[in-house]
């Protein structure tokens, strides 16, 4: 603490902190609750403990297929939108050229446009080339959304790099491309396997757009509104609670590796 | 430019008429030297003088404007760096952070495709030579700046090179591992008996490891020449302020009597013996230094002709004393003396002494 804090200012900034996360985790936690809680409808006081609405959605084909879309995308576009990311970011860390920053803003504009305008973009671009309603649709859609958050973590492991040390490895005989393989992926690599996973976490979760150009190839949160808008069942505090766990495992995965590799180097 | 007579005949380097141009900059202007085989060279000069930029182009970093380089007699101009063989020690010594010791320094001869045996081998008959070999396997990230030094130099000279390029390789050191290093460098070229072309901004640097020296300022080469000459020998006004060592005058050649000349200055009427000195015109400019170990310090009750000056200040240099004064003209003169010549003489500020020395101990200068 330094000299000039100040007690009642903590306070309530500790108090801030405490808030946001009850608030964000508390809806949570409730849904994983009542997701082992034996009753047809969420009231207190709970029922008895039960696994039965996880049996459910287990013995459930409809939930299984929007499971299995969900995966096919989030691995596919991870794996597309980690490459258009650290090409994007790989670019920027190399070239010095004119419009350089009009390049960046476009490649880093995705996320900051609403997700319904989005949507109905990606849906109306893609129905014109006989793209939509399939699951390369919600493909083609995230990879856009997720390519800038791959770029941006890669950008900022690429900032930590010592710019002499590709025209070091130059130097010592590498020519451009060895140099990508044996210099610039392997530092970036924590990075490139952080995007990975928080591009896939970002894809599983997505919902808006989604909704709209995946036709009848649903992803397992469009799944979810479509169960919701049927019949009301403690299964979608089920399928809440896993697809929680997966989201945060993933993303906690992530932080794990970049604070690793920036503590390695200094 | 009569400096330029030690140009050695077996050239292993030779800058034709090199230029570097960034935009509207000029960051080398006409570079044309030669670098011998088996020389250690030192490019010496203030940061922005282009010193850097004359590397970079030798190591194919970058590439010149204009003219042309010749390596080992093959023009090089336009050959990507990772097609020659002229590795180079970096300022931030650019290790790669995410490899051990001894695949940094097998880095190169990877690259070059020699297989994985030989590869280790090689890498460490070079550790054990750097006397780094205890640490081949560690990260970077553990080692001292002296031993990353060392890996660096393993990494660069691994290959076997005819030519070794360093950056300012020992900027990051403290002063006495500094001198440690140097002392290392020094003996490793011998030993090699490969060029070492060397830049630094540290004169003492360049002055202790090299055979000769190249002094560049604003993209300009102002001299080259071994250490000796260059000190004893300044050929211009910038070279001799840039030593540091010398009292620089400035007159006009009022009278000529063999290599005796007169010249008239700020200080008066002054006497140069111009025994290297350019051919010189009556009524042309001369400029001449004094070093400030040839500068005899009298009182006023000596009764001797001189130049009069006041006391500054002085400062200790191990064995002797630099003393600074300034002339009534606000012109500022040190005398580099022993402390016991210096005995006996009051030196507090303001004191007002006089200042001679002999007409042999000029040195006019021929570039001015």
């Amino acid at each position: 603490m330094t000299g000039n804090s100040n007690r009642l200012i903590d306070a309530a900034l500790k108090l801030h902190i405490a808030a946001c996360v009850v608030f964000i985790f508390a809806p949570i936690l409730g849904s994983f609750v009542f997701s082992l809680n034996s009753d047809r409808f969420p009231s207190l006081p709970l029922g008895q403990f039960s696994t039965e609405w996880y049996r459910l959605i287990w013995e459930d084909p409809f939930v299984w297929a929007g499971f299995f879309n969900t995966v096919i995308v989030g691995l596919v576009v991870a794996v597309i939108a980690t490459v258009l990311g650290f090409g994007g970011a790989y670019t920027d860390f190399r070239y010095k050229f004119l419009g350089k920053n009009v390049y960046l803003a476009l490649a880093l504009l995705p996320p900051t446009i609403p997700v319904v305008i989005m949507g109905l973009a990606m849906l109306a671009f893609l129905s014109r080339v006989s793209l939509s309603g399939s699951t390369i649709s919600v493909i083609i859609a995230h990879g856009v959304m997720c390519s800038p958050f791959a770029m941006a973590i890669i950008r900022l492991r690429l900032s930590q790099m010592d710019p002499d040390l590709e025209a070091a490895a130059w130097n010592l005989g590498s020519n451009e491309w060895a140099t990508l393989r044996h210099v610039i992926i392997p530092f970036a690599r924590p990075a490139i396997l952080a995007a990975l996973f928080i591009t896939m976490a970002v894809s599983f979760d997505e919902f808006a757009v989604a909704w709209f150009v995946s036709g009848l190839d649903e992803t397992l949160p469009v799944k979810i509104l479509g169960f919701l808008q049927g019949q009301v069942s403690p299964r979608i505090n089920a399928i809440g609670s896993l697809a929680f766990l997966s989201s945060i495992t993933l993303i906690i995965l992530a932080q794990v590796l970049l604070r690793r590799a920036s503590r390695g180097t200094s | 430019m009569n400096m330029q007579t030690s140009i050695q005949t077996d050239a292993i380097v030779r800058l034709d008429g090199v230029a570097k141009r960034f935009g509207s900059f000029t960051a080398v202007e006409r570079a044309d030297f030669e670098i011998g085989r088996g020389e250690f060279l030192a490019i010496m000069g203030s940061s922005g003088c282009g010193k850097t930029t004359t590397l970079r182009m030798l190591a194919g970093l970058e590439d010149p404007s204009e003219g042309a380089i010749y390596l080992d007699g093959e023009r090089v101009n336009g050959k990507p760096t990772w097609a020659r063989d002229t590795p180079m020690v970096w300022q931030s010594l650019a290790l790669f952070p995410f490899l051990s010791v001894q695949e940094n320094v097998e880095f190169g001869l990877k690259m070059r495709g020699v297989g994985r045996a030989e590869r280790r081998e090689r890498a460490r008959t070079w550790l054990d030579r750097m006397q780094i070999l205890e640490f081949a396997d560690r990260n970077i990230a553990q080692l001292s700046g002296g031993q990353r030094q060392r890996v660096a130099l393993a990494r660069a000279l691994v290959t076997e090179p005819k030519i070794l390029l360093l950056d300012e390789p020992l900027s990051a050191l403290d002063a006495h591992l500094k001198v440690r290093m140097q002392a290392v460098l020094s003996n490793l070229q011998k030993e090699l008996g490969i060029t070492f072309v060397y830049v630094t901004h540290s004169m003492s640097e360049a002055f202790s490891m090299a055979d000769r020296v190249v002094i560049m300022s604003r993209g300009r080469i102002e001299q080259i020449g071994t250490p000796r000459e260059i000190y004893h020998a300044p050929r211009n006004r910038f070279v001799a302020e840039f030593l540091g060592s010398a009292n620089i005058f400035s007159g006009k050649l009022v009278g000529k009597s063999g290599d005796r000349w007169q010249v008239e200055t700020g200080h008066g009427r002054l006497a140069v013996a111009a025994t290297h000195a350019p051919d010189k015109a009556l009524g042309d400019t001369v400029t001449f230094t004094v070093g400030a170990e040839n500068m005899h310090i009298a009182t006023e009750a000596d009764g001797l002709p001189g130049i009069r000056a006041r006391v500054v200040g002085e400062e200790f240099v191990g064995a002797s004393a630099i003393v600074f004064l300034e002339t009534a003209t606000g012109e500022e003169l040190k005398v580099q003396k022993s402390h016991d010549e210096l005995a006996g003489i009051d030196l507090h500020a303001g004191t007002p002494l006089i200042l001679h020395w002999e007409p042999d101990s000029c040195h006019v200068l021929p570039g001015e």
